[in-house]
């Protein structure tokens, strides 16, 4: 397929990202500049300081909310994709409503608990719904422990053992690795 | 019993388990994970009750920080 083939194709599908940190800003835009149809972006964060050390957001975005930031760097890179913005943390009730639409969900949240509610949520809410998964891309080094594993409609994307602490941070190689394999994920799955 | 533990063939000698069992065997024992048997979520509460048998689909999904 050509590039133009590409994406005329991507034009018609919509992806989910809940999340816009590390792995949510990066995957969004990577699927931005393919040329994704709508994107449907939730996070109730603001962008500080400290992500900038791997998420897609500039230093003159500190303080901004994190799904205003992130539209706005996406229309600069590509004004044709359409693009829903939820500043709301998401929970089992809003989560399915919001990405009813989506042809496929990318889980980008930063912590395990809000992963398990998701991926749960998915399984009894949206059974057929593919639901893209980051899990495990602390530290640095190690490339060739990211892998993808799938499970039915679940796709893990991730080391599946690296979790982040004060002393194994996240940072952007590994981050945007792991962001980039799920987007690269959804591409698969849309493009059949 | 012969069942499918995420995605690949695992033999063991009794003929059911329940999940408490099983993660006892496999020593997995962290704390955040999604266990779906035959593409149904089996919940937290159910682990000592539900009971794994041959042939079933078993994955569990262990869940960290990070993103």
């Amino acid at each position: 397929m050509t590039f133009e083939e590409i994406r005329e194709r991507l034009k018609n599908f919509t992806a989910g990202i809940a999340g816009a940190g590390g792995l949510g800003s990066n995957c969004a835009v990577a699927l931005a500049r393919v040329g994704i149809g709508k994107l449907i972006i939730a996070d109730f964060d603001i962008v500080s300081e400290s992500n900038l050390n791997r998420q897609y957001y500039f230093r003159d975005q500190v303080g901004m909310k994190k799904v205003e930031a992130l539209k706005e760097n996406i229309l600069r890179i590509n004004p044709d994709v359409e693009i829903e913005i939820h500043d709301i943390k998401l929970n089992q009730s809003n989560l399915s409503t919001i990405y009813k639409e989506c042809h496929v969900l990318v889980e980008a949240f930063d912590l395990a608990e809000m992963k398990k509610m998701l991926i749960e949520t998915c399984i009894s809410e949206l059974p057929d719904k593919p639901v893209v998964v980051g899990l495990g891309m602390a530290g640095w080094g190690d490339s060739n422990s990211i892998h993808l594993r799938k499970s039915e409609n679940i796709y893990i994307c991730g080391d599946e053992k690296s979790e982040i602490s004060e002393i194994n941070p996240p940072l952007a190689p590994r981050v945007a690795m792991v962001a980039n394999l799920q987007a690269n994920t959804v591409l698969e799955i849309l493009i059949k | 019993m012969n069942i499918v533990l995420n995605n690949r063939e695992e033999s063991f000698e009794q003929s059911t388990l329940t999940i408490t069992r099983l993660l006892h065997i496999k020593n997995f024992t962290f704390k955040m994970l999604v266990i779906k048997v035959n593409g149904q979520l089996v919940k937290k509460d159910e682990y000592n009750s539900y009971v794994i048998k041959d042939g079933d689909d078993v994955n569990v999904l262990h869940l960290i920080s990070g993103g």
